[in-house]
């Protein structure tokens, strides 16, 4: 019997987009878009299986099989380094991780930075390849106003607009890295259903280059 | 220890590698603690468990079979020492991130290692994942060809890291991104990307990345790879120049196994000569290991009782000898049989009895 092929999207509208690219892939599965509070879908014809988790979990499950494909942001990729193939960026989803602060906030390297993230990972091996002295101060949301009470110098954090850190009074002072949705495999896996996944990468590689040129 | 699911298989492989001629190798549960200090990398987790023995000697309960097996078989690289094994180690499970007892088989070549030999033991491996599941598949690399197109990059060694881990990952994209950065030309990556587009059959990608081997050491290299990958069975094996394994210790020939149903590598192996090297061994070596560990949940299915029959019987009232009696007959017809005097909230029974 021929296996099914699991995917994760991320909830919203990223997970919709993405969605969209694998329907014109030729792997729709209409259930998917019918009102409901479900979050499995499956057209057993096409031999594909659809499920909504959380964005920053998608990777767990590709990490751990439940999943062969998926689709999550960089961010994630470089927090948790999770062991998958990353086969394809998609071009959607683009923001940037950077280092914000006050407007008035001045740097000198002879003190120990405080910053404050959701991303201690990606923020530690930022400041280390620059030899710099830090204290991370880990937190779960609302990270613009942890400078702005004092908790720390600056912030690293994922900048999409910048709308949240105008009017926090932050602004960007440096890119730590570009980020975009990428294509996820699990590793074991992809052995199985490579010829698939194959067609698949054919299909987004086109659809980007269209989108790219228009 | 063996669980009841690892234990066939176990059997099976013990039985796999003496069928080659190899040697079964025991080795004591512990090795002093330095010879893994000195070579962390080379284990898949560097934490190792250690205590102080009666001598005042640190000692490891092994994490790893290979590096005790190499420093207690004698150095004699004009022969080939052929042993399989079947040992515990001890180390932080990736899942759980906690200490547990792994069950492991493997072989190891040590010495003279040709063509054939390489040949033999990816057959070996290839054959041990065909004993969990038909369903499964032997990807194998050549790291100093792939290692040829690294260099041909033009990237300074200090970004080589990344390089490879975005091979690890199948992550084209990335490399491209470090060209970029470096301000290199996109031309410098052809001889990598035919290495990493090409996946499947031998014949298949030694024939398409053939054009791409221009220098005479790639070429030299390929015409190895392509005999040994001869002696091999074609429908088990893909070439996949993703698959890595640690440059400080690995060199030439690395592979890993997977089977469908278990989302990690079950089986993983390569040439190690230069950990040899590291460990003052004039021998080459190849070995693979079979991780048992990760058979515990595969292919297992529930049974739906956890007994065929409960008989209930009362202390006071029953007759226990026509109790014991039908217990011991319906035993004879090969039923599992609870006896009890109320059934138990947490078992299944098919039949219940009272007498």
């Amino acid at each position: 019997m021929k296996r099914m092929l699991n995917i994760a999207l991320p909830k919203g509208r990223l997970g919709e987009h993405v969605y969209d690219m694998f329907e014109k892939a030729g792997f729709e599965c209409p259930s998917i878009k019918e009102p409901s509070r479900k979050l499995i879908f499956e057209n057993e014809a096409k031999g594909v299986r659809y499920f909504w988790v959380k964005p920053s979990d998608v990777a767990i499950y590709v990490e751990r099989g439940a999943a062969d494909l998926g689709v999550c942001g960089k961010d994630i990729l470089l927090e948790y380094t999770p062991d998958v193939y990353e086969l394809l960026d998609l071009g959607i989803g683009k923001c940037r991780m950077a280092v914000a602060c006050p407007k008035d906030f001045r740097d000198t390297p002879d003190k120990t930075l405080k910053v404050a993230t959701k991303f201690s990972h990606i923020a530690a091996d930022y400041y280390r390849r620059q030899g710099r002295d830090i204290d991370i101060i880990h937190l779960n949301g609302s990270i613009e106003i942890a400078p702005i009470l004092k908790l720390s110098d600056v912030i690293v954090d994922i900048v999409e607009t910048g709308t949240t850190l105008k009017e926090n009074d932050l602004e960007v002072r440096e890119t730590v890295v570009p980020i975009s949705a990428r294509l996820i495999a699990n590793k074991a896996y992809y052995r199985f259903v490579s010829e698939t996944i194959e067609t698949i990468l054919e299909s987004f590689r086109e659809l980007i280059a269209e989108r790219e040129t228009r | 220890m063996s669980t009841v699911y690892q234990e066939p298989i176990n059997r099976s492989l013990s039985e796999l590698y003496a069928s080659y001629g190899y040697s079964p190798f025991k080795m004591s549960k512990f090795e002093e603690y330095e010879l893994y200090a000195q070579n962390k990398n080379f284990l898949i987790s560097d934490h190792v468990i250690t205590f102080t023995d009666t001598t005042g000697r640190l000692m490891a309960l092994k994490p790893d079979v290979t590096l005790a097996i190499v420093k207690n078989t004698k150095d004699e690289p004009s022969f080939k020492k052929k042993l399989y094994y079947t040992e515990s180690v001890y180390r932080v499970s990736q899942k759980s991130g906690t200490f547990r007892e792994i069950e492991q088989a493997g072989v190891e070549v040590i010495g003279d290692i040709d063509a054939y030999c390489l040949g033999e033991v990816l057959t070996m491996a290839e054959k041990s994942l065909a004993a969990v599941s038909p369903d499964s598949v032997l990807a194998v690399s050549q790291l100093d060809l792939l290692m040829l197109a690294v260099d041909a990059l033009g990237i300074p060694k200090s970004r080589e890291g990344e390089v490879l881990d975005c091979i690890g990952e199948k992550n084209q994209h990335g490399i491209g991104v470090i060209l970029a950065e470096e301000g290199l030309p996109e031309e410098n990556t052809h001889f990598l990307k035919a290495l990493l587009t090409h996946y499947g059959k031998p014949s298949y990608v030694l024939s398409r990345i053939a054009p791409y081997c221009k220098s005479e050491g790639a070429q030299s290299i390929l015409a190895e790879f392509t005999k040994i990958l001869s002696l091999v069975r074609e429908d088990r094996v893909v070439v996949d120049f993703s698959t890595l394994g640690d440059l400080r210790y690995y060199n030439g020939i690395v592979f890993r196994g997977y089977v469908n149903g278990i989302a990690e590598n079950l089986l993983s192996g390569g040439e190690y000569n230069r950990l040899m090297q590291k460990m003052n061994k004039k021998s080459h070596a190849v070995g693979f290991a079979v991780y048992l560990d990760l058979l515990d949940d595969f292919g297992k299915t529930l049974a739906p009782y956890d007994c065929d029959v409960l008989i209930l019987y009362k202390e006071e009232s029953s007759d226990l000898l026509a109790v014991m009696e039908k217990a011991e007959s319906l035993r004879r017809e090969g039923l599992t049989v609870s006896v009890e005097t109320r059934p138990s909230e947490s078992k299944r029974y098919r039949t219940v009895y009272t007498v």
